[in-house]
């Protein structure tokens, strides 16, 4: 049995509190804390920047719930202050580009697999193989470029290899769009599903838009510029599943579930006993907040949240390598091609994909040319017959 | 207190989770290499940019009538003097960070724990001394010249770019003094043969004098490196529980004119 987010209260907002040395505190390590960690770390970072990015639009469209939205918000960036800066120092921004591809990977395989609505769990693997493929490239720029290995990163919890190719990911508009559920014929861990995954990719664009000029290496700027564009790409196609004829209060209702839910499957799976009781206290903090929400649509729209919401939350979202699935996903839908809302096995892109594809990759293929012939191995590929590898270059 | 070298989760290698590490290895090495060519591909799109590139900047104009007139005599003389501007501006920076840098590790030796042969409070604060009145050296030095000591010069700005790490590893938190120490040997072994070739530029340009408070700097630099060679040997020995050694490095004197 999930928790109960209706008889459960967590903590009211105004005991919701932090100091400034709280919200910097020790970071998790990058040598020993394990990969999930990080992943959950990225995660609810991402999560807690889309509870701002909504409330912030939201508050723009509304008057009158300028001030409990205000006051939300303050404790949201302070949450998010709090996760973010659990990563370490000595965590590159390329090697967090490994942790962000990881999260896009195993996180949304887990959701892609406790999905109840085909056409969204297809959306899922569809977007699943094309951050596989990124994950690949960038850790053959990381190989290249930095001379490192990104299994440092992902603890061998994660395949690296080619999945759908970055170079044919690029399509018209229309055909990243895809069908928004039905908001009355539609389980509710759908909508968290989706939620969850809006959240997480945009925090991805967002940071690859933030650290891509910090590269030096003109490949690598181009990289993260192509691969930025996917991700914008993935905002819009995970944001077109939404219902638009949700009400704004009834979003909020749900992107404060769907906090809920993340921080609890984060606090029952977590092993860093300090990181932990984070996650914890902001499953209080987070059932504070839906509650005041809940008190919102009650007042606001005379609706009740019980009408919206499950009794219980589903079982925790499972942090865990999805290696099997995502290799069973890899061999039947590689080939999978979008056009308009539909997808094709074997398919071939529409015209307008097509020609914008080809514009894009003119003059070149940055993801194409960061991993020619490249293949990993555990040590980097300068491992295998460097002196072979040192007399071909 | 945990040591970094101390026996624990290190969860980074493939031989951490040896059964999920093969199941890795195996798919990269059967996956389909779906885009030909090689490593060299990377390198040709490299060369194209890097002979198509600005620099990062360029040099400021001098700041003064004299100090036009000096640039113009010496291009008269078919050399570059801005390469002498652009290299003191480079080692004023380095200095002036390197004030910060001994400032960082006096906090370092403050919450170390050491070891027999390590560095003392005095020793680090000489050394602290040193670097700020070699910033400050290089600040008249500059300015006779009629350049902007408060400009970052490409040198300046391209060697912190080098060096931008030494600084993260001294402000750690986590980090230990010996690892501290380290990323300080970076610093001294660059800022040796450094102050060497400023000499030697100062020379060509005939500015002797400028030339031998260069050397100078170069004595003291010399028993830096020293010094730090020291430490790190002393504290990495007493880490690892071995006996003490005698000192790794010689320093170099300080010219005979002085």
């Amino acid at each position: 049995m999930g928790l109960d987010i209706f008889s459960e209260k967590g903590i009211a907002l105004e005991r919701q509190r932090f100091t400034w040395k709280e919200l910097a505190g020790p970071p998790f390590s990058k040598l020993d804390d394990d990969a999930f960690t990080r992943v959950r770390v990225i995660l609810m970072n991402g999560v807690m920047s889309d509870a701002l990015r909504f409330l912030h639009v939201f508050s723009r469209r509304n008057l009158d719930l300028r001030l409990p939205m205000a006051e939300v918000r303050r404790v949201t960036h302070h949450q998010q202050t709090m996760v973010n800066w659990l990563n370490p120092a000595d965590q590159s921004p390329l090697e967090t580009t490994i942790g962000f591809e990881q999260v896009a990977i195993e996180v949304t395989a887990a959701l892609a697999q406790q999905e109840p609505d085909p056409y969204l769990a297809q959306s899922y693997r569809f977007g699943l193989l094309e951050d596989f493929d990124h994950l690949y490239r960038f850790s053959a720029l990381m190989d290249r470029v930095d001379g490192k290995d990104s299994n440092n990163i992902l603890q061998s919890y994660t395949d690296i290899q080619p999945g759908r190719p970055t170079a044919v990911e690029h399509r018209a508009p229309i055909d990243d769009l895809r069908r928004p559920y039905d908001k009355n014929a539609t389980a509710p861990l759908t909508k968290l599903n989706a939620l969850t995954l809006v959240a997480s990719e945009y925090q991805t664009h967002d940071y690859y838009m933030n650290i891509g000029p910090m590269f030096a290496d003109p490949v690598a700027r181009m990289v993260y510029a192509e691969i930025a564009s996917i991700e914008e790409q993935h905002v819009t196609q995970y944001g077109s599943l939404i219902d638009p004829n949700e009400t704004w209060l009834e979003q909020w209702l749900l992107h404060e579930a769907m906090q809920v839910y993340n921080y609890y499957s984060c606090a029952q799976q977590e092993p860093n006993r300090r990181i932990k009781g984070i996650w914890e206290r902001f499953v209080d903090y987070e059932l504070g907040q839906l509650h005041l929400v809940m008190d919102l649509i009650k007042r606001v729209e005379g609706r009740d949240p019980a009408e919206l919401l499950p009794a219980n939350l589903p079982e925790p979202v499972k942090f865990e390598s999805q290696r099997e699935f995502v290799r069973q996903t890899l061999a039947r839908e590689v080939d999978m091609r979008p056009v308009g809302p539909d997808y094709f096995p074997q398919g071939s892109d529409s015209d307008a994909s097509l020609e914008y594809r080809s514009h894009m990759n003119k003059a070149i293929s940055p993801t194409t040319v960061i991993a020619a012939g490249y293949r990993w191995m555990p040590g980097t590929e300068l491992v295998e017959k460097p002196a072979a590898y040192l007399t071909s270059h | 207190m945990k040591k970094p070298t101390d026996l624990g989760s290190n969860r980074t290698g493939a031989q951490a989770s040896p059964v999920d590490a093969k199941k890795t290895a195996e798919g990269a090495s059967s996956s389909p290499l779906i885009d030909g060519g090689t490593a060299a591909d990377l390198a040709a799109e490299r060369l194209g940019w890097a002979q198509d590139a600005e620099p990062v900047g360029s040099m400021p104009p001098p700041l003064s009538v004299t100090g036009a007139i000096k640039s113009a005599v010496e291009m008269l003389k078919g050399n570059e003097p801005t390469v002498l501007l652009d290299k003191i501006g480079e080692r004023l920076a380095f200095e002036r960070t390197g004030v910060r840098l001994y400032e960082a590790l006096l906090t370092k030796l403050a919450a170390a724990d050491l070891h027999e042969g390590g560095p003392t409070q005095a020793e680090v604060l000489r050394i602290r001394d040193d670097e700020l009145r070699h910033f400050s050296e290089l600040k008249e030095a500059m300015e006779s010249l009629g350049g902007d000591p408060t400009a970052m010069s490409p040198c300046a700005d391209v060697t912190a770019v080098a060096s931008s790490g030494v600084g993260k590893v001294l402000s750690d938190p986590r980090t230990t003094l010996s690892q501290c120490l380290e990323a300080l040997l970076m610093v001294e072994l660059v800022d040796n043969d450094s102050w060497a070739v400023l000499a030697t530029l100062a020379d060509g340009f005939g500015k002797k004098e400028m030339a031998e408070r260069f050397r100078w700097a170069l004595a003291d630099e010399a028993q830096h490196l020293d010094m730090v060679r020291r430490w790190v040997n002393q504290e990495i020995i007493g880490q690892a529980g071995l006996a003490p050694t005698p000192p790794q490095g010689e320093a170099l004197q300080p010219p005979a004119s002085v």
